[in-house]
């Protein structure tokens, strides 16, 4: 009998098994790598190691001595001829503006010239950032193996020059006000999606089932078209000279050089957000719905109760574990959408991803965009739990 | 991402439907099965027990045929050469200048993929040293980017064929038209055009023009990247070319150029893809834009769109392929960028769009569009009168200061 039941676990586990490897591998793990990343950076720590542990002791406030800089400089030099230069120049850059061409083109000089003298002199001499204390602060800062600057940098926040935090200056100050905005435009489209989707989960859940069957057709048959497709189509439907501004011109509301700014800007990104996103509020709340038995309104209302009333009393309360599933999707799913704002957001309807995107793609910063992430991460865990706390995730998912 | 979960959630929501019957009476069964409830499933239960040592030994036989097959496609791999370029109609012309000749004249076969420039594909590919992307061609600050980084295989100049008239190849490039690791490569440009149409009387005919409400009214169309855009502001404020990246290393410069944006910011129409630019003159959605030449030649030769370029002022930028690091068929790739950077290679991309060579040597032999017959000099970026006010995209500068310039336009698109 016990066997049996071992038997019977074993068998189950067996059977969730790829599941499990699947999950591990394809969500799990680069999770763990994109979070690790973000506050480990070896790449600079492992080849300048000499230079590093020369600047440990350097106090910070003068420039450094001669020593300091020979080990530097032939650090540098050897670097370059390695042709390993380059990813630690880019990491310093990353911290101060210029330092790129700093390191690789005085190491190209020393390389050419190896100081008989004194190296200060000669470095000074290649690049004159190197007599600046701030531009050694940077390369001790970029050695840092694990290192807060990602978040701080996510933060719109910097190191001064004793390591104190500071506000980064005003005009590279973009990532908060850029989390903020996308926290608020995917709220309004959660929002709007709601107001959209309630009624017409109402009127699928309880027509008739033929015509039920052809409204589910009509919300998915767009669920199953292409992101694209449905993106740029918008565009023409949207545009200055398309189809609803040109209808409003021939109709007379709008004169021809009235005519709405609707797209390209933070309106079209929600527009278009809420068509692509609004099946994932319909379907769960018409899961939902669904499972109200409409005796419990016509109870309601033969004890008298309005509309209004039963409906507010009995109606939405049975509602809400489809309202709180289908919000908490879309709202999670627009936090990290990208194509749609990237293509019709123009200016001001820019989400976060756009940032993220740079530094994966452009940049190569995968510190930084890990960073924005996992800070993304956080917020919708965050949400998760109060969602839990509010509604029940065991009410949310089973209906 | 959007894929995944239309993945997930159908199925979810099909749980609760009705209207998904036959999936919600699998799942119920699913999961009477798990609890071992009911008397037919034991008799699943065995016959699944047997067909699991069957499923065993012809698993492990499909495993061996699998990895026989796979040991011969990679031999047979090993001789494909994949070639990643950026699709659309100037994909199509590496496609035909340089693809085909080469599988012509080497046997070699190359299968040639699409891509959206970036780095993280060629990055990913080299850490989990899983390369499958061969060369890639790329634009110059990025090869630089990629350079730096350890993604790119070096490639010196002593290694690139000789120009046309045999001298070395040193003497025979654009001055800092390549990183250290492209091959030979295009010259392309950034340019303003504009629609006919809506001008019948003035036309633009000088940068500054694209930054005149008042001659030119009518929104404008502007690539949502400082880069160019930062140069063309300063060059339409009066900035002489030589002084553009001087002046933009300066915090008064650089306050400059973007006051100058400034002024036709609510006029802005940003957009993202090259393919857009064309697309919204057409429309007439702006007046001008800023745009990349071949796509505006396109628009013009094969569309026959009303559309010209203002040649006075324009930011050239560079682009060649580059081998990734790592990749097992390294010598074939080599072969490739050989092939690619002879002279004659570089010319054939102008008989289908309007690139230049980034050769000097292989300028004089541009000759003629291939599909329609018109003379391609005149519409090419280096071409001598397209070149009064054309200023060069610094990469070092761009490779320094990106990442801050970057920044700086985000807060800038935002305040």
């Amino acid at each position: 009998m016990v066997n049996a039941l071992n038997d019977k676990r074993v068998r189950a586990a067996l059977l969730a098994a790829p599941l499990v490897v699947f999950v591990a591998v394809t969500f799990l793990a680069p999770l763990v790598t994109m979070l690790v990343r973000s506050v480990y950076e070896p790449a600079v720590a492992d080849s300048l190691p000499a230079t590093l542990e020369a600047l440990a002791d350097w106090d910070g406030r003068e420039l450094p001595d001669e020593e300091i800089f020979r080990t530097a400089g032939m650090e540098f030099v050897a670097l370059n001829e390695e042709r390993a230069l380059g990813s630690v120049a880019t990491r310093v850059n990353r911290l101060q503006s210029g330092m790129r061409s700093t390191l690789l083109g005085s190491a190209r000089r020393l390389e050419n010239d190896l100081p008989e003298g004194s190296w200060r002199d000669a470095m000074i001499e290649a690049d004159e950032d190197w007599g600046e204390v701030s531009t050694w602060l940077a390369i001790r800062r970029a050695g840092e193996r694990f290192t807060p600057r990602y978040y701080l940098n996510a933060l719109d926040l910097d190191r001064g020059a004793a390591g104190e935090i500071v506000a980064q200056p005003e005009d590279r100050r973009i990532y908060v006000s850029l989390l903020w905005r996308t926290f608020l435009i995917s709220a309004t489209i959660t929002a709007i999606s709601l107001l959209l989707a309630y009624p017409l989960a109402w009127l699928l859940a309880h027509a008739r089932p033929a015509r039920a069957g052809m409204l589910l057709l009509l919300v998915l048959v767009p669920f199953w078209t292409s992101l694209l497709v449905r993106t740029t189509s918008w565009i023409v439907l949207l545009q200055n000279q398309g189809v609803i501004n040109d209808l409003l011109v021939v109709l007379g509301i709008l004169a021809d050089e009235q005519r709405l700014s609707l797209i390209y800007n933070m309106t079209g990104t929600i527009i278009a957000m809420v068509h692509v996103l609004l099946p994932f509020m319909i379907l769960p709340l018409y899961s939902v719905m669904r499972t109200i038995p409409p005796r419990h309104m016509q109870a309601a209302a033969s004890l008298g109760g309005s509309f209004w009333q039963s409906f507010r009393r009995v109606y939405w309360p049975q509602s809400l574990p489809g309202v709180a599933a289908g919000s908490l999707l879309v709202f999670i799913m627009s936090i990290g959408f990208y194509i749609t704002p990237a293509l019709v957001g123009g200016r001001t309807g820019q989400l976060i991803s756009s940032m993220i995107a740079y530094h994966m793609e452009q940049s190569l910063n995968w510190g930084l965009a890990a960073a924005l992430g996992a800070i993304l991460l956080l917020l919708v865990v965050l949400l998760y739990l109060i969602y839990n706390r509010l509604v029940g995730v065991d009410r949310m998912s089973l209906s | 991402m959007d894929c995944e979960f239309h993945l997930n959630v159908i199925p979810r929501g099909a749980k609760r439907s009705r209207g998904f019957s036959r999936t919600s009476r699998r799942d119920s069964a699913t999961s009477r099965r798990m609890t071992g409830e009911t008397v037919i499933p034991r008799a699943a239960k065995r016959s699944r027990g047997i067909s699991v040592g069957r499923l065993r030994i012809r698993s492990w036989a499909r495993g061996m045929l699998a990895s026989l097959l796979a040991v011969a496609s990679a031999a047979a791999a090993a001789q494909t050469l994949t070639v990643v370029s950026w699709g659309g109609s100037y994909g199509r012309s590496v496609e035909r200048a340089w693809v085909e000749p080469f599988m012509a004249e080497t046997g070699i076969d190359v299968r040639m993929e699409d891509y959206n420039g970036g780095l993280a594909q060629i990055r990913a590919q080299v850490e989990t040293g899983n390369v499958f992307w061969d060369v890639v061609d790329l634009t110059t600050p990025d090869a630089v980017g990629a350079c730096d980084e350890g993604l790119l295989e070096f490639i010196t100049l002593e290694e690139l064929p000789a120009a046309a008239d045999g001298s070395p190849a040193a003497g025979d490039f654009l001055p800092g038209s390549r990183s250290d690791c492209s091959g030979g490569g295009l010259v392309s440009a950034t340019v303003v055009a504009y629609n006919e149409e809506l001008f019948p009387g003035a036309k633009p005919a000088r940068l500054e023009d694209f930054f005149d409400l008042e001659r030119f009214p009518g929104r404008r169309g502007m690539r949502r990247v400082p880069a160019a855009n930062l140069e063309f502001a300063l060059m339409a404020d009066g900035v002489p070319l030589d002084e553009v990246y001087r002046t933009l290393d300066t915090e008064t410069g650089m306050a400059r150029a973007f006051a100058k944006l400034d002024t036709i910011k609510e006029q802005i129409v940003f957009w993202e893809a090259g393919a857009q630019p064309p697309q919204m003159l057409a429309d007439q959605e702006v007046v001008m834009t800023t745009a990349y030449n071949g796509r505006i030649f396109n628009a013009q030769i094969l569309e026959s769109q009303p559309f010209t370029i203002v040649w006075d002022g324009q930011v050239q930028e560079t682009s060649g392929p580059g081998i990734v690091l790592g990749t097992p068929r390294r010598a074939i790739a080599r072969r490739f960028i050989e092939f690619v950077s002879r002279p004659e290679s570089l010319a054939g991309i102008s008989k289908y769009i309007s690139y230049s060579p980034t050769r000097l040597s292989a300028n004089a032999m541009v000759t003629t569009h291939l599909e329609t017959g018109i003379e391609m000099a005149p519409h090419m970026p280096s071409a001598e009168r397209n070149m009064r006010r054309a200023l060069n995209s610094d990469w070092l500068w761009w490779a320094d200061n990106g990442d801050e310039m970057n920044e700086r336009f985000a807060v800038w698109l935002t305040r």
